[in-house]
């Protein structure tokens, strides 16, 4: 069974951090990931960095940017990630632009990620239609779950759809917005974490933009199966560097 | 074979909508509306109308007989530098600006390089009392600042673009943040044949009036529709889409393609995507686009900011790719050359965009009985401290 699936099936809400690969430094990869799993998160997205990150605000596109400068590239963070399985058994997912993945070529990229141990990808910028017709297959004989986005202006039938097209979870952005850029959730988020919890999909939600503390994840979860942290977390360790992960955690868990 | 989009949005490979689901509201409403709305009898006397009055349509056709003599060949210039605000651009703002208010849209939001479609979007903006804000790399702003001056002038909002190389190409992608941002009332107007479909087949349509008018006026003057090649310069490509519309299909007329070789195109600082592209995503597009091997975007370079992009429309990645049109890059040093032999021949300063395709005929040899049409896309106003510098005039 995937990990992301086993992960899901437990009795609890999860906790997933997004942070860049190669930043703040570019070998702050293996033991950012490491901290996390002892931390207690419960699954992990590996920014794959890209020059031009569109969905993102200021703060990943500048962890993206310094990843870069340091030298941050596909095949280095594979290399990164050859052992990782030797000590870390949470969920790993890659997250990126499309670009990239394009450029090493879908298959091979594909198949590097099965080898090491990768359960996910998240791209955010495949589009579902394309996915169907080119990719599925590939991510389906590497035992990857392809992880797709639905927003406040997903239309139930289109959250239908992608429900059908995957076997993981579903990606529930919280509202219109770039990441990093709302602050808490008002009724309109709530309501509509409630309306997608009732359509009683095949998929549990994890809620990612907008979570940045103990509160704003509390109220993501209320409905959903999980929140991911991204651009709180990556402001977190470019102030207090990695010692920071463990603190920033229990303060997410705590009540 | 047709060159033109096919209904899933591509030119053969190229095209498509590589966008995140945030957009997928927004792209999908003008995707589903853009062909119903554009063909509507009230939507195209609207669009013709303000074509002819506002914008000064038809533009002429212009036998450059000094041009010509010197060539030894027959060459036209469509005069798309005597539209209103001074280049083509305006062509597609205006289409766009009447499709935004019948899709209900309360806010224009637009990228700009040089700030030729800027100006052209806060143009239309103020012509239909919208709200217009236009973003612009910090670096573009301080290059143009008589086109900034002109935005606020005409009531726009100029952001800066401060992430990455504050360019072009980073305006756009904080125009899309925008949009991902405000994706109910706002309406992007795309300057470019580039971006997710149906945006590169909608403003090759709004352009499209280039080639129909020149198909017109040539059977005037000559007694035939087709030249022999028609000419144009390749940033983003909205003026050469317009140029070619009619004819991409007729395999009688040549499709030439000049880009910016910049210093040189293989300098490491150059705006030739053709030659140094590889097929990836830009934009939300798939398409030849300048980049490194583990598929990061790099920064091109012209003295002409209107073609100083690491990508081409899908619709020339395609004619590339596919041998219609022939591609040619043109250095800074050879299009300032021709730009000031324009000048001084027929009395016409031209945008040092357009001066790249001028300059081809130094280059290409023509037959003497060859019709070729050149889209004179810009007026050279806006560039005069770039040709002052350059020639300390």
């Amino acid at each position: 069974m995937n990990r992301i699936k086993e992960k899901l099936a437990q009795d609890k809400k999860i906790l997933s951090i997004y942070f860049t690969a190669g930043y703040p430094s570019l070998e702050d990869t293996v033991p950012i990931i490491k901290e996390l799993e002892q931390s207690g998160v419960d699954m992990v997205e590996i920014g794959l960095p890209f020059s031009d990150p569109l969905a993102d605000g200021p703060t990943i596109q500048e962890s993206s940017t310094a990843a870069l400068k340091n030298g941050m590239t596909t095949e280095h963070l594979f290399s990164q990630l050859s052992k990782i399985r030797e000590t870390v058994s949470i969920p790993l997912i890659i997250m990126g632009y499309f670009n990239p993945v394009l450029q090493y070529g879908v298959e091979a990229f594909c198949k590097k990620c099965s080898e090491i141990g990768i359960d996910g990808l998240i791209l955010p910028d495949l589009p579902l239609a394309e996915y169907k017709e080119h990719y599925e297959q590939i991510f389906q004989e590497n035992g990857l779950v392809n992880v797709f986005l639905i927003t406040p202006q997903t239309s139930e039938e289109r959250i239908r759809e992608i429900d059908n097209a995957t076997d993981g979870f579903i990606y529930m952005v919280s509202s219109a917005s770039t990441t990093g850029k709302t602050q808490g959730f008002g009724s309109v988020q709530t309501d509509y974490f409630k309306r997608v919890a009732d359509m009683d999909l095949k998929n549990p939600q994890i809620v990612g933009f907008g979570i940045s503390n103990s509160k704003t994840f509390s109220t993501a979860t209320e409905h959903a199966k999980g929140a991911i942290i991204g651009s709180a977390f990556i402001k977190m360790i470019s102030r207090d560097g990695r010692s920071g992960i463990r603190e920033f955690i229990e303060s997410i868990r705590h009540i | 074979m047709s060159y033109n989009v096919n209904d899933n949005g591509y030119y053969g490979e190229f095209g498509g909508a590589y966008i995140p689901e945030m957009l997928y509201p927004n792209v999908e409403e003008l995707r589903k509306n853009y062909l119903k709305i554009t063909s509507e009898d009230s939507f195209k006397r609207e669009f013709d109308a303000l074509l002819q009055d506002y914008v000064g349509r038809p533009t002429p056709l212009y036998f450059a007989q000094r041009f010509s003599e010197k060539y030894k060949t027959r060459v036209y210039l469509k005069r798309e530098d005597l539209c209103h605000t001074g280049a083509h651009k305006v062509n597609n703002t205006i289409g766009q600006i009447l499709l935004a208010r019948r899709l209900g849209k309360k806010r224009i939001i637009a990228e700009t390089g040089a700030g030729q479609h800027g100006v052209a979007t806060a143009t239309v903006c103020a012509l239909m009392g919208i709200e217009c804000v236009v973003y612009m790399g910090e670096i573009d702003i301080k290059r143009q600042a008589p086109n900034v001056a002109r935005m606020k002038m005409l009531g726009a909002t100029v952001v800066p673009a401060l992430s990455g190389s504050r360019t072009l190409k980073d305006a756009t992608n904080e125009a899309i943040r925008d949009w991902i941002n405000n994706p109910t009332d706002t309406h992007y107007i795309i300057g470019s044949v580039v971006g997710p479909h149906p945006y590169p087949d909608m403003v090759a349509r709004f352009q499209s009036v280039i080639s129909e008018e020149i198909m017109q006026q040539l059977k005037l003057k000559e007694g035939r529709e087709n030249p022999d090649y028609v000419v144009a310069c390749v940033g983003g490509g909205s003026n050469a889409a317009g140029a070619y519309y009619h004819y991409l299909d007729n395999p009688e007329v040549g499709i030439i393609a000049v880009e910016a070789a910049g210093k040189g195109v293989h300098t490491g600082e150059s705006a030739a995507t053709s030659v140094l592209g590889k097929a990836g995503i830009i934009h939300g597009s798939k398409t030849l686009l300048m980049q490194t091997t583990d598929g990061q975007i790099t920064e091109p370079y012209s003295i002409s900011a209107g073609l100083d992009y690491p990508g081409v429309g899908p619709m020339h990645a395609h004619l590339y790719t596919s041998g219609r049109g022939e591609f040619i890059s043109i250095t800074d040093e050879d299009a300032m050359k021709a730009g000031i032999e324009l000048s001084q021949l027929e009395g016409i300063i031209p945008a040092i965009e357009t001066s790249h395709a001028l300059a081809i005929f130094e280059k290409r040899p023509f037959n003497p009985e060859d019709i070729i049409v050149v889209n004179l896309s810009g007026r050279g106003d806006k560039d005069l401290d770039t040709y002052i510098e350059y020639f300390k005039l």
